[in-house]
C-alpha cells in the first residue's frame, strides 16, 4: 500500500520560505514598545487637567519645525533604504546623513523647548503633574530618537569605513523599520501633548 | 598530508591540572550561546529560586501555624511575603518556562539553534543578574530594621505605600530596578523564541503542524510582549516618582493609587495566563504520549490558545472589584473574565478527550498531567466564582484568593513544570530520572498541596485576611491553619525528594537512549543529550508527528492530516 505515492505534494521543497528573523524580531520589538508608549499615554491623557497648581499645557509652543524634520527623516531614510538596495552607496551615505541630522535637528529643538519651560516658565518634572507626565512621554521620547541616533551612527561609521555593502540591505531595512517607529509614535505624542491636551 | 596532526580546539590535554578543566567548563557555561545550555541554566536557576522561595513559603507557614507566634519578626515576615510572590513568578516562573522554551523550541522546529543566539545569552544573564540584584537586598544598603532592605511591599506593591513617604530606604528601589532588568531579559526571550518559531522552521514544518508546545510558547511570548512593558513603564514612572520627585502616584498632588492598581493589573493578569500556557504546552505533549493518541482537537487546541491570550488582555480589573468602579465597568469585567472559561473549557475537554479510549501509561510525568488537568478545573471553578463582583466584594484579599490562585500556579503551573522535568530530564541529560523516587515526589507533593490549598479555601471564606502577621485565638482558624502549615511541610519534602532525584539519577539513572518514551515529536530523533548542532541533517516534516512517520511507514500520519 505504501507503494502508491502520494499524489498530493505535501510541500513543494523551492517554495519553502521564511519571513526574515531580524524582520520579525524589530516588528516584535516595535510591538513591546507600542505597549510602553501606550502606558505613557494613557498616563498623559488621564492626567490632563488634573494638576493641582502650577503651570498647564497653555504654555506650550506647538513644535511645527521639529516635527517637518522628524517626519522627513522618515522620507529620507526610506530614499537610503532604496539606494542602498540599488547598490548606490554614495548616495545611500548621503540620504542616512541628511537622516541623522534631521534626528538631531529634532533634538535640539526639544532641548530649546525645555530650557525655555525650565527656565522662563519653571516647568520640572517636579513642579507639578503636568510636568512630570510631559516630561515623562516627551522624554520617553527623546530617549528612543537619541537610541535610534546612535545605531543610525554606528551605521554611518560603519559606511564611512567602507563596510556597508548592497549585501546589508537587509539588516539596514531593519534598523529603518524602529525609525520609522520612532516617527510614527512621535505623530501619537504630538497629537496627544499638543493637539488634544493643549 | 595524512600524517600531519591539527590541534583541535577545545581537545582534552591529559597533562592539566583539575582545577583548570573545572575552570574551563565552568568558563564554558558562561560564555556559552548553545539554547541548549542556555535552557538548562534557566531551569536550575528557576530551581534554585525554587528552593529559596519555597523556604520562603515554609518560614511564613510556621509563623501562621499557631495564634500569637513570633517566628519571625513582623518586618522580616512583610519581605518573606513580597519576597515569595517576586520570586515565584519572576525568577522561577518566568525563567522556567523561557528555560524549557529555549531547549526545545529549537529542537521540536528541527532548528539548529535560536534565532539570536547572543541575543538569548544576553537576555539569560539580564534575568539572571536582576535575580540576584533582588536578593543581593537581603545584605545590601542599610535595612531599616537590621534585616538588609529586601522590598516589603508586598508583589503588587501598592501605591500610595511605595512613595518615598512610606517607603524610605531602598527595599521599593530594589523591587522595581530588580524588575525592569529581568522584564529586559524576558523582552528579549520573547523576542527571541517568536523569530525562532517563525523564521527557523525546518522543511515542511508549517506553522499547524508545530508541536501545541512550540504554539504555546510562540503565544505566550506574543502574550509577554505586551504584558511585561506595561509592568516596566509602570515601574520606570514609580522610580521617576522616587528619585526625581514627579508624581504619578502621588496623591497629595492630583496624582492616582488606583492608575498604579490599572497599570500593575494591566501587566499582572495576562502574567498569570504568560505561566499558566507554556504549562498547557507541556501537557500537550506528555498526555498525548502517555495515552497513545494523537492530541485530540489540534486546530481547537491552537485557536484556544490564541483566543485566551486574546480574552486575558481585558480581564485585569478584576482584581480591583472592591476598589468601586462603575457598575458598566463591573459587569464588563465579570463578563469578560468568565469569557475565559470557554477556551480553557476547549482545552480541558480536549487534554480529556485525548485521554479516552488511549492505552494510557501512569508514568511519573503523566501523573502529574493527570493532577494537572483536575486541578485546573477546580482552579477554573473557583476562578468563575471569584469573577462574580458580589461573590468578590466579600472575598476579596482573603485566603480563598489565596487558595484560587496557588491552584493555578501550583496545581497547575508547578505540576505541568514537575512533568516536563521527568518527561525531558532524559533528553537534558541522557539519564531517566527514577520511577520510584517520582512516585513518591508525586504523591507526597499531591497529597501536601491538597491538605494545603484545600484548606486554604475554607480559611477564606471563614474571613482570614491575606498578608496578616498573626492572628487572635478565638477566630477558630487555628486548626486550619495547623493543617494548612502542615500540608506545607508535606510538599517540602516532596521537592527535596525531587532535587535528590535529579542528583542521583544524573548519576546513576538508567542511560536514556534517543527516544525514552516512544514519543514523536523532532527532539527524540536525535541522541540524548543533543550535540551542540542538533541535527546532523536538517529534517524534513510531512506531519505534525514526524517519529511517528518514521517508526510506522506503512501508516504516516501525513495521509490523514490536511
Amino acid at each position: 500500500m505504501s507503494a502508491i505515492p502520494n499524489p498530493i505534494p505535501i510541500f513543494a521543497d523551492e517554495n519553502w520560505r521564511l519571513p526574515s528573523r531580524g524582520r520579525v524580531a524589530m516588528f516584535c520589538l516595535i510591538i513591546g514598545e507600542s505597549a510602553i508608549f501606550t502606558i505613557f499615554v494613557v498616563a498623559y491623557i488621564y492626567y490632563i487637567g488634573r494638576s493641582a497648581y502650577g503651570p498647564t499645557p497653555q504654555i506650550l509652543d506647538v513644535p511645527w519645525f521639529n516635527t517637518v524634520c522628524l517626519l522627513s527623516s522618515s522620507i529620507t531614510i526610506m530614499f537610503a533604504e532604496r539606494a542602498i538596495e540599488h547598490g548606490r552607496i554614495r548616495i545611500f551615505a548621503a540620504f542616512w546623513a541628511l537622516t541623522m541630522l534631521l534626528g538631531i535637528v529634532f533634538l535640539a529643538g526639544t532641548a530649546i523647548e525645555w530650557k525655555r519651560l525650565i527656565y522662563t516658565d519653571g516647568l520640572t518634572i517636579r513642579t507639578n503633574l503636568f510636568g512630570t507626565t510631559f516630561y515623562s512621554l516627551v522624554g520617553l521620547h527623546a530617549t528612543h530618537v537619541i537610541v535610534g541616533l546612535l545605531m543610525l551612527s554606528l551605521v554611518m561609521i560603519f559606511t564611512l569605513a567602507g563596510r556597508v555593502e548592497q549585501r546589508h540591505t537587509e539588516r539596514i531595512q531593519v534598523l529603518s523599520l524602529y525609525w520609522h517607529f520612532v516617527d510614527a509614535v512621535w505623530v501619537v505624542v504630538f497629537t496627544v501633548v499638543y493637539m488634544l491636551g493643549k | 598530508m595524512a600524517d600531519q596532526t591539527f590541534p583541535l580546539p577545545g581537545t582534552l590535554d591529559a597533562s592539566r591540572s583539575r582545577g583548570a578543566a573545572l575552570l574551563e567548563w565552568l568558563h564554558s557555561w558562561v560564555v556559552t550561546v548553545d539554547h541548549k545550555k542556555l535552557g538548562i541554566l534557566y531551569i536550575a536557576y528557576a530551581l534554585v529560586f525554587l528552593l529559596v522561595a519555597g523556604a520562603e513559603a515554609i518560614a511564613i507557614r510556621i509563623q501562621l501555624a499557631i495564634p500569637h507566634n513570633h517566628f519571625l519578626s513582623p518586618e522580616l515576615y512583610n519581605e518573606f511575603f513580597t519576597m515569595h510572590g517576586t520570586t515565584m513568578v519572576f525568577l522561577v516562573g518566568m525563567t522556567i518556562i523561557f528555560g524549557f522554551g529555549n531547549y526545545l523550541v529549537p529542537l521540536m522546529i528541527g532548528a539548529r539553534d535560536m534565532a539570536f543566539p547572543r541575543l538569548n545569552a544576553f537576555s539569560f544573564w539580564m534575568s539572571a543578574f536582576g535575580g540576584l540584584f533582588l536578593y543581593f537586598s537581603f545584605i545590601g544598603g542599610f535595612g531599616l530594621y537590621g534585616m538588609g532592605s529586601a522590598p516589603d511591599v508586598t508583589w503588587w506593591a501598592y501605591a500610595p505605600l511605595t512613595a518615598k513617604a512610606f517607603s524610605p530606604g531602598h527595599n521599593t528601589d530594589y523591587w522595581a530596578l530588580a524588575l525592569i532588568v529581568m522584564g529586559f531579559g524576558t523582552l528579549g526571550a520573547a523576542i527571541n523564541t517568536l523569530a525562532t518559531a517563525f523564521s527557523m522552521r525546518c522543511r515542511g514544518m508549517t506553522l499547524l503542524r508545530m508541536p501545541l508546545f512550540v504554539w504555546l510558547m510562540v503565544v505566550t511570548s506574543g502574550l509577554t510582549l505586551i504584558t511585561i512593558t506595561p509592568l516596566t513603564a509602570a515601574q520606570v514612572m514609580l522610580i521617576i516618582d522616587r528619585y526625581l520627585g514627579a508624581h504619578f502616584f502621588d496623591t497629595q498632588a492630583g496624582g492616582s493609587a488606583t492608575v498604579w492598581m490599572h497599570f500593575f493589573w494591566i501587566f499582572g493578569h495576562p502574567e498569570v495566563y504568560v505561566l499558566i500556557l507554556p504549562a498547557f504546552g507541556i501537557a500537550s505533549e506528555v498526555i498525548p504520549v502517555f495515552s497513545r493518541k494523537a492530541i485530540f482537537g489540534y486546530p481547537a487546541m491552537v485557536a484556544a490558545s490564541v483566543g485566551i491570550a486574546f480574552v486575558s488582555t481585558s480581564v485585569w480589573a478584576h482584581h480591583m472589584f472592591t476598589i468601586g468602579m462603575t457598575s458598566v465597568s463591573n459587569s464588563f469585567f465579570v463578563l469578560s473574565t468568565m469569557t475565559v472559561g470557554i477556551p480553557t473549557g476547549i482545552k480541558i475537554f480536549n487534554w480529556v478527550a485525548t485521554m479516552w479510549g488511549g492505552k494510557i501509561r501512569f508514568a511519573t510525568p503523566m501523573l502529574f498531567c493527570t493532577a494537572f488537568v483536575f486541578q485546573f478545573l477546580c482552579a477554573g471553578l473557583t476562578g468563575i466564582m471569584l469573577a462574580s463582583a458580589p461573590w468578590n466584594w466579600q472575598l476579596h484579599n482573603s485566603y480563598f484568593v489565596i487558595a484560587h490562585f496557588h491552584y493555578t500556579l501550583t496545581g497547575s503551573f508547578v505540576f505541568c513544570m514537575f512533568a516536563g522535568i521527568y518527561y525531558w530530564y532524559p533528553k537534558f541529560t541522557g539519564r531517566i530520572l527514577s520511577e520510584k523516587l517520582g512516585k513518591w515526589h508525586f504523591w507526597l507533593f499531591f497529597i501536601g498541596f491538597h491538605v494545603t490549598f484545600d484548606t486554604m479555601h475554607f480559611l477564606g471564606i471563614m474571613g482570614m485576611p491575606r498578608s496578616i502577621y498573626t492572628y487572635e485565638p478565638d477566630r477558630g482558624w487555628n486548626t486550619l491553619n495547623f493543617i494548612v502549615s502542615a500540608g506545607g511541610i508535606v510538599q517540602a519534602i516532596a521537592v527535596l525528594i525531587l532535587v535528590w532525584n535529579m542528583v542521583d539519577s544524573y548519576l546513576h539513572g538508567p542511560v536514556a537512549g534517543n527516544d525514552p518514551w516512544d514519543a514523536w515529536t523532532l527532539e527524540w530523533s536525535i541522541p540524548s543529550p543533543p550535540p551542540a548542532y542538533n541535527f546532523a541533517t536538517e529534517p524534513v516534516v510531512r506531519s505534525r508527528r514526524p517519529l511517528w512517520d518514521l517508526k510506522h511507514p506503512n501508516d504516516p500520519d501525513w495521509k490523514y492530516e490536511r
